[in-house]
């Protein structure tokens, strides 16, 4: 279990003042322009070692990301950063911003340096609006204390803008965003040119989850090597993890990356409700991810690899706890609806498969298909599956696909119990 | 620098900047497509195109995706680029199954049935069947406007005619709205489209959604028989392709040509169809007791013949309208020559325009192909977006290439689809940039490839001549120590057949009236060719002869009238404002006993004791190119050499004040086949009430 002293964030369950004061206290801002004064260089190259992985969900190396910021170049360069929290399950970002911004706003000062950028934009999801005003206070607290802005303390003319978005989910999609922030509507772009080359307003640009930003104050402060010492290797540091549905106290809480699923759920939460023995299906990284057994829940650790070795994903570590009280059929159709809502429709196979997944969905859930129908839907879901702009068509096909995978006989059981009770009339 | 490939086991080399598409292509393959089109940005959206790439997990969008953005492989290797695997195959059929599941099965009442992209394309890489089983989408019409028809169930959101829309044709007026598989095209508030060109969205819709509504259910691709024609409707000469079927033009589309029109036409060209069938002149006519009446052509031919041996050739005139050919032009100009007539017009419009000041001096000598190296344009009097929409269209693309290029306007404001600088109204800022007072002859000066586009209202005026000089000497002033093979002097005309006139001499001899003189009264006899935007109310007791193919204003006037033959029903020679030299084939044949216009011409000859010697098309061409050596250049145009406008550069004259006017009033009523038709009546009325709207709302 993680030791409070390693603990980055110490006010995310709001205790405590989000505000300048209290974070100064807490450590925020601590140190700060001597890291600056260290240079562009420094920064990144303590980032490689602490062997951050993107807290967004995908999960690549943060240093590595940053170095591909172009180092001479007479456009601007930008970092964004990525607060449209909208994965079902996903509500850590939130706690940062509500609780901790201090953090979020010295580790984009840091970042933005680092990669040589001047403006840093914020996305914040539409719904976040309590959120954005904290967030917007700790910014203008910020500018207030002159540790932000033009002519700072920190010798690195550094502006901060908050946008908020208009609550589709996906504007959380990099470069998405991007088209958000420049007015037009969220559509993913065409990846390549990749946005470190061609990003907002056609100028370098990287874009970065808000943890990964906000833990960024704190690994300078204790070293790469800190940071890189917790949690398993290639999966280090610590890690927000989010727990919802059927565990006794759902929560947002900090823990070594690499940490088992038993354990956080058990130390953490309480317990599943009712017990392991009544856990159906773990859904472990957001609503995007292939769900896991109950078999498998018992003895995986929340890491990437492990997590990306049972066929499913940390993705942004929001656990979906379903005891066996769940219609797992039901709850991925929902998640399949979910998808087809949030479509932004431009390319085809995620524009009309997410459509057809959920309307198989639908009747598989009321048991009025056949047999043959779920090798069906498992190769729609390949065929949505890599064949998209972005990664939304991804995310459509695997929670359907986990279903298939862990979940068959059930939904077999569905469809012979519909065809039993509705015997087909012979005029029909 | 080149990059090596191996596509489908062959290997190829392809310079960076290609697309993995072109590259396949290269190499022989076939790749499907929807939303790609060459004209277009690259959407990328409908994930036809995928192909495999070696090392990449996921098969790649190859529209897409730069040779040079592949990632190299380790041992420096040649990619290796699969686009039959069944990897392959299986992205294909998967994506064509997801754009069928929710196109509706109507092919048998579809107008795009049978040159249907997503009909041939399920034909070669689709499944045999359907799977699904749930109900099919629907999507609620949409109104764009009288050209375009909608069904949108059809709409497959490949979004090339949003892209057309915005990047082309320079409206923002249409647009994806929704999101998933809600997603609809449409112009939101569901008004017409406010553009000259909106109907080459059509051609560009790869399934149905976009059919042309004046032609809806009229006939099937395959039914009809094809001839690929020049249009007449504007002066730029674009490219066409006339369909048939039975004789009857049953609708025009565009053909490619990138020295011209690249593949746009403007929706007058293409919707003008229908006035090709009304108000025709389908037999002589005589004017009896104030009324026309029905005569055969001897009747005719003779009577005519009769008037103009008995007329004075001092009292007899001649103009050319807006659509003659080269060939009739010619004809009349050898007839009434051999008569001893002197006084023949040509410039309809009243263009101070002179053909003895050199071919430069009056026609668009950087060529349309030119605006792409311009760097600065001076618009002067003319709004090309109405006298030439696909002319303009390239000045856009220009302004899309590069932003920073200047573009400034003399003349009437407009919106010409791309942002200029406007400069004035009338002849004195042109003086002013003239003497270089004004800051945009230093622009021009900077420029490598500066052009000044002259358009008919600043030269169809008393003092054009003196216009035309001024613009000549900013043109001579800014070229000097440049490229001497650019002359960026251009004269945008209107009428198709205006360049061929002047290149024919068809202007006043010596001691002949002109225009103003010929119509001013005081002639036995006027012989109108095709001639009808001209005013004709004083022409007093004069005999007039009218020959064209519609009833229009000349005919009205007339006392005896021959009827000849449109554009699409002869084979005869336009030349376009650049002085391109093109020829019309004869796509259909002309109504009743109306004849092509140069044997009505011809025959008249011999009844007038004046035999033209030709007697086919070839022996007069042949004669033409005698004359004009110049016609005998078929679609080509010569380096004109900026030293040639030097006798206008030096012509003194004095300019009034009055503002530059507009050479079109109307864009959709410019000739007497656009004023027949009742689609262009239409779409004028449509113009003219969301015009008052705007104002008023203003």
């Amino acid at each position: 279990m993680l030791k409070d002293r390693d603990r980055i964030f110490r006010n995310i369950y709001g205790f405590h003042s989000p505000w300048l004061k209290a974070a100064v206290q807490r450590g925020a801002w601590d140190g700060t322009k001597f890291f600056i004064d260290k240079g562009h260089d420094y920064i990144i190259d303590e980032m490689k070692k602490s062997g951050l992985r993107g807290r967004g969900g995908a999960g690549f190396p943060t240093g590595l990301k940053w170095s591909f910021m172009p180092k001479a170049d007479p456009r601007p360069s930008y970092l964004v950063i990525n607060a449209d929290e909208s994965e079902p399950g996903s509500c850590k970002d939130r706690e940062i911003l509500r609780h901790d911004p201090h953090l979020l706003i010295e580790g984009a000062l840091l970042a933005s340096f680092a990669m040589r950028a001047h403006t840093s934009y914020i996305y914040v999801r539409g719904e976040y609006i309590r959120e954005r005003e904290a967030l917007q206070r700790a910014i203008d607290e910020a500018y207030e204390a002159k540790l932000i802005g033009k002519n700072n303390v920190h010798g690195w003319d550094f502006d901060l803008y908050v946008h908020h978005g208009a609550g589709a989910y996906i504007c959380g999609e990099e470069t998405a965003m991007l088209e958000s922030l420049e007015g037009k509507k969220g559509q993913p772009r065409l990846k390549p040119p990749f946005p470190a080359n061609v990003g907002l307003y056609g100028a370098p640009t990287t874009i970065n989850n808000v943890e990964s930003i906000a833990v960024v104050g704190e690994i300078l402060r204790r070293g790469g090597t800190w940071f890189a010492a917790l949690g398993l290797p290639n999966n280090t540091g610590t890690k927000l993890f989010q727990i919802s549905g059927h565990v006794e106290r759902p929560c947002v809480v900090e823990e070594e990356m690499g940490i088992p699923l038993k354990d956080l759920i058990d130390k953490h939460c309480g317990g599943i409700r009712g017990g392991w023995d009544n856990l159906l299906a773990v859904i472990p990284g957001g609503s995007s991810v292939r769900c896991i057994t109950a078999e498998q829940a018992e003895a995986v650790t929340m890491d990437f690899d492990a997590l990306s070795k049972l066929g499913s994903g940390l993705g942004t570590a929001a656990v979906i706890v379903m005891d066996k009280s769940t219609d797992i059929i039901g709850a991925i159709r929902r998640i399949a609806y979910f998808y087809k809502h949030e479509s932004c429709g431009q390319c085809t196979p995620c524009r009309e498969g997410t459509g057809w997944m959920w309307r198989v969905l639908e009747r598989m859930e009321r048991g009025q298909a056949e047999k043959r129908e779920i090798d069906l839907l498992l190769d729609v879901t390949k065929q949505v599956e890599g064949h998209t702009i972005c990664a939304l068509g991804d995310a459509a096909a695997w929670p359907v696909q986990g279903l298939i995978k862990n979940f068959r006989p059930v939904i077999e059981a569905r469809i012979d119990d519909y065809q039993a009770k509705h015997t087909p009339v012979a005029a029909e | 620098m080149a990059k090596q490939l191996i596509v489908d086991g062959k290997a190829i080399e392809v310079e960076d900047g290609t697309t993995l598409m072109h590259a396949c292509e290269m190499a022989g393959a076939v790749i499907p497509r929807f939303c790609y089109h060459e004209r277009l940005s690259i959407a990328g959206n409908c994930r036809m195109c995928l192909v495999e790439v070696q090392g990449s997990p996921k098969p790649v969008a190859s529209c897409a995706m730069l040779v040079n953005d592949l990632p190299p492989n380790k041992d420096g290797s040649p990619k290796v680029i699969n686009t039959t695997s069944p990897l392959v195959k299986k992205a294909r059929e998967g994506v064509m199954e997801f754009l069928l599941i929710n196109h509706p099965l109507d092919c048998p009442i579809c107008d795009q049935g049978g040159e249907c992209d997503l009909q041939d394309q399920a034909m070669a890489f689709g499944m045999g069947g359907s799977r699904y089983h749930e109900n099919k989408r629907a999507v609620e019409e949409k109104y764009i406007g009288p050209l375009i028809k909608t069904i949108m169930t059809r709409c497959i959101h490949c979004t090339r005619c949003v892209r057309y829309m915005t990047e082309v044709a320079g409206v923002e007026e249409l647009g994806l709205i929704g999101r998933g598989e809600d997603a609809e095209i449409t112009t939101y508030l569901e008004r017409g489209i406010m553009s000259e060109m909106s109907a080459n969205a059509v051609d560009l819709c790869p399934v149905g959604a976009l059919t042309h509504r004046p032609w809806a259910f009229a006939a099937r691709p395959w039914e009809m028989e094809s001839t690929e024609t020049i249009d007449a409707m504007d002066a730029v000469g674009s490219a066409i392709r006339v369909d048939t079927r039975g004789g009857a033009v049953m609708r025009i589309l565009p053909r490619n040509n990138d020295a011209v029109n690249e593949e746009w036409i403007s929706d007058k060209t293409r919707h003008v169809a229908d006035g090709l069938k009304i108000q025709r002149l389908d037999q002589p006519y005589i004017r009896r007791n104030g009324r026309l009446e029905p005569a055969s052509w001897d009747e005719a031919l003779g009577l005519v013949a009769d008037k103009i041996k008995a007329a004075k050739p001092d009292k007899t005139g001649a103009v050319a309208g807006d659509l003659a050919a080269a060939e009739e032009m010619f004809a009349l100009k050898d007839l009434l020559g051999h008569l001893g007539v002197v006084s023949l017009d040509c410039r309809q419009a009243g263009d101070k325009l002179d053909p003895k000041l050199g071919r430069a001096s009056y026609v668009f000598n950087s060529s349309i192909e030119g605006i792409e190296q311009a760097d600065a344009i001076l618009i002067v009097g003319s709004n090309p977006r109405l006298e030439a929409p696909v002319l303009n269209a390239r000045i856009r693309k220009r302004w899309r290439a590069d932003p920073s290029i200047k573009i400034a306007l003399i003349g009437a404001k407009v919106d010409l689809t791309y942002p200029h600088g406007y400069l004035g109204a009338g002849p004195e800022t042109l003086a002013d940039i003239a003497s270089g007072k004004h800051p945009f002859a230093e622009a021009l000066k900077d420029a490598k490839h500066p052009m000044v586009i002259v358009g008919q209202g600043a030269y169809a005026r008393p003092d054009g001549l003196a216009v035309l000089s001024l613009a000549a000497r900013i043109v001579v002033a800014a070229s000097s120590g440049k490229d001497a093979t650019w002359n960026g002097f251009n004269v945008l005309h209107t009428a198709a057949g205006r360049v061929a006139g002047l290149d024919l001499g068809f202007v006043p001899g010596k001691g002949g009236k002109d225009l103003a003189g010929i119509l001013g009264g005081g002639m036995e006899l006027v012989y109108l060719l095709g001639a009808d935007e001209c005013d004709l109310s004083k022409l007093g007791s004069a005999f007039v002869v009218y020959q064209g193919s519609h009833g229009d204003r000349g005919a009205e006037r007339a006392d005896v009238i021959l009827p000849g033959a449109a554009y699409t029903e002869k084979h005869a020679t336009y030349v376009n404002t650049e002085g391109r030299v093109q020829h019309t084939m004869k796509a259909a044949f002309s109504p009743g006993s109306a004849k092509e216009d140069w044997t009505i011409i011809r025959a008249l000859s011999a009844r007038a004791d004046a035999t033209l010697s030709y007697n086919t098309l070839k022996e007069l061409r042949a004669a033409m190119y005698r004359a004009a050596p110049q016609l005998a250049a078929v679609d080509s145009v010569e380096t004109r050499a900026v030293s040639g406008l030097e006798t206008l550069a030096k012509l003194s004259g004095q300019t009034t004040a009055t503002p530059f006017g507009s050479a079109i009033g109307d864009f959709y009523l410019t000739n007497p086949i656009a004023r027949a038709s009742a689609v262009m009546a239409g779409m004028s009325a449509l113009r003219s009430s969301a015009e008052q709207k705007l104002t008023a709302a203003e």
